[in-house]
């Protein structure tokens, strides 16, 4: 069977929802119309189609155009060796569709940097945090309204991490301290 | 303090109320778990990344990768500039294999052109050596690197040697060690100097026999061995669902490998073998590796025979494609026509005028897929450029396969996952 073919039977099962297979440069893609089906589109793909493997997400910013956001999905089967892309677009205002990551894991880093860097979010990723940049980073950088040249933001503190239970236990050094007496490693409370 | 007392009653109890009573006491007794911090600045972990460790004792019960700080945003930056100014970009996603990048790179530009399956022959030959060239020196610091991390310095060091040479092979072709960016969208920078083939040939020649000594160091070496069998295994099914690619995706079992699954460039005419795993533990992908790098020095040496326009060039092969909207026109010409001198100056200003549309291209780099997924509105940039990291995704696995394992394993995993932060990060 073609990725033609089996971009058919994605149509034919969900009717129209998915619009006509498009082909370029030998590549087939279609377009699902309410990105909230995109979990049942991919889940349908990889059980009865074989597509077993997620290449790749990617999102697009179409800047002053409605909706504004376009995800892509990049499927391929290894066991037939075809591809096929499947887009669905999210407004600005929703700037959230499902998670695929209940199909294929892979999805679980790809969504996170699509959250990261364009600000579109998962419902019902279990850990959607920031990935690329920092934990209270306030921009998405890759939006078509960022400039290139970015925008002053404070940076990170030093430690990202909440102190460790040893954290001032034995035998700890002190960075930073006085002296080197005070910076060698010794038994400390974490009072001192 | 334990005060002794000098005489002891010591009361007897039946033992298997005593078990009892000490399963139901240790039911409560909850070790306390410890929060460590690897990296980002840890020799392991190959550039920076961050993994926080939870730990029960020497167990590790948590592992989350913490990844990002070599970001420069070079999908932001691609979107600024023409295609061809972004060629140099690609060296440094993958900074031990440039040349693969660039080859990689070149071809989702020409696939979006429609170029890609009408490169000239030579070009594709060329390519091929490019991506082989970069796919030995690739495994062989992973494997140095590896082995180092496990106390085989010797191996390092072996492994360097040969890196040398290639970046000899490398710095001949392009005039840089490092950032080579030696393709152009629809050729390559300029054609083989007089003499390289040769010395490829003399590389390969001298290539295979120091493998062979990096083997009797590992492959049978006892204390190698039980460091890194059975170690953090990755079953078929993982290493699909995680999509991992490349050797560690090979190391699982899952035969797939792009240049025989989905041939591009000159593939199709060359005779290469795709090593799998058995079990896909540490060891199998090591040995993948090992027997890739047998694959590639054999691709070379086809390469070398098969070559259109032979070392010299004779029979004045082309290497770039003849269409002067693609590729440069030669000098002598943009001095003495019109026709030329537009055309250089429509392309250095503008850039290659790509049409509309959008395309996926996965390159098999050393360390996996290299995707470029480019949506253009036609014109000289990309309007999206998405890079597929295959270290940024053979990463997503740690959080998996770290559960269970000790502090000192993290060390052979990380070896055998073989990344590199420059690619994974962007």
């Amino acid at each position: 069977m073609t990725a033609l073919e089996q971009a058919q039977k994605i149509k034919a099962k969900f009717g129209d929802l998915i619009s006509e297979p498009a082909e370029f440069r030998g590549e087939i893609t279609v377009k699902l119309a309410d990105a909230e089906q995109i979990t049942a589109v991919c889940d349908f793909a990889k059980v009865q189609l074989g597509f077993d493997y997620l290449v790749d997400i990617s999102s697009l910013d179409n800047y002053g155009d409605d909706p504004r956001w376009t995800v892509v999905y990049h499927l391929r089967g290894l066991k037939h060796g075809n591809e096929v892309r499947i887009k669905t677009d999210v407004s600005e205002e929703k700037s959230e569709l499902p998670s695929v990551l209940p199909v294929w894991r892979t999805a679980n880093w790809h969504e996170r940097e699509i959250y990261d860097m364009m600000g579109i979010r998962f419902s019902g990723h279990p850990d959607l945090r920031r990935i690329l940049m920092w934990e209270g980073y306030p921009y998405f950088p890759l939006r078509k309204d960022f400039p290139l040249a970015g925008k002053p933001s404070d940076l990170p503190g030093v430690a990202f991490t909440k102190p460790a239970p040893l954290e001032g236990g034995p035998f700890v050094t002190v960075a930073g301290g006085k002296d080197s007496i005070s910076r060698e490693p010794r038994v400390r409370t974490p009072e001192e | 303090m334990i005060l002794m007392a000098t005489v002891q009653d010591i009361e007897v109890r039946d033992s298997a109320a005593r078990t009892a009573a000490a399963a139901d006491e240790l039911q409560d007794m909850h070790g306390e778990k410890m929060v460590l911090n690897m990296g980002p600045s840890h020799p392991a972990t190959h550039g920076v990344l961050r993994i926080v460790l939870e730990l029960d004792g020497e167990i590790i019960t948590k592992a989350d990768p913490d990844v990002g700080y070599l970001h420069r945003g070079d999908e932001k930056i691609a979107e600024n500039m023409t295609y061809t100014q972004f060629i140099p970009y690609t060296d440094r996603l993958d900074y031990l294999a440039p040349l693969a990048n660039n080859v990689a790179y070149a071809l989702a530009v020409e696939k979006l052109l429609g170029i890609h399956d009408k490169l000239p022959p030579r070009c594709q030959y060329i390519r091929v050596m490019c991506a082989e060239l970069a796919r030995i020196s690739a495994h062989l610091l992973g494997l140095g690197a590896f082995a180092m991390d496990m106390g085989a310095v010797t191996v390092f060091l072996l492994s360097f040697t040969e890196r040398e040479k290639i970046y000899n092979l490398a710095e001949a072709i392009s005039g840089a060690r490092l950032t080579t960016s030696y393709t152009r969208i629809g050729g390559v920078m300029r054609d083989l100097p007089p003499g390289w083939l040769d010395q490829c040939q003399k590389f390969c020649d001298e290539f295979i026999p120091a493998l062979n000594e990096f083997e009797t160091l590992l492959t049978r070496n006892r204390i190698w061995v039980d460091r890194v069998h059975d170690l953090a295994v990755i079953s078929k099914e993982d290493a699909i669902d995680y999509g991992l690619s490349g050797p560690n995706l090979r190391g699982s079992g899952v035969e797939y490998d792009l240049r025989k699954n989905q041939p591009y460039l000159c593939y199709k005419d060359l005779q290469f073998d795709v090593p799998v795993g058995a079990v896909g533990d540490c060891y199998d992908r090591y040995l993948v590796r090992m027997e890739e790098m047998r694959q590639s020095a054999r691709i070379l040496e086809q390469c070398i025979k098969k070559i259109p326009g032979g070392a010299d060039n004779k029979s004045n092969e082309p290497v770039n494609v003849a269409d002067g909207k693609i590729t440069l026109p030669p000098k002598q010409k943009v001095l003495s026509s019109m026709e030329e001198l537009i055309h250089q100056f429509m392309l250095v200003t503008e850039g290659v005028n790509c049409p509309p549309g959008e395309i996926y291209f996965g390159h098999e780099n050393p360390k996996g897929e290299l995707g470029f997924y480019i949506n253009s509105k036609g014109g000289g940039t990309p309007y999206r450029l998405k890079i597929r990291s295959p270290s940024f995704v053979n990463l997503s696995i740690v959080p998996k396969i770290f559960v269970g394992t000790m502090i000192s394993d993290t060390v052979a995993i990380l070896g055998s996952l073989d990344f590199v932060m420059g690619e994974c990060d962007r």
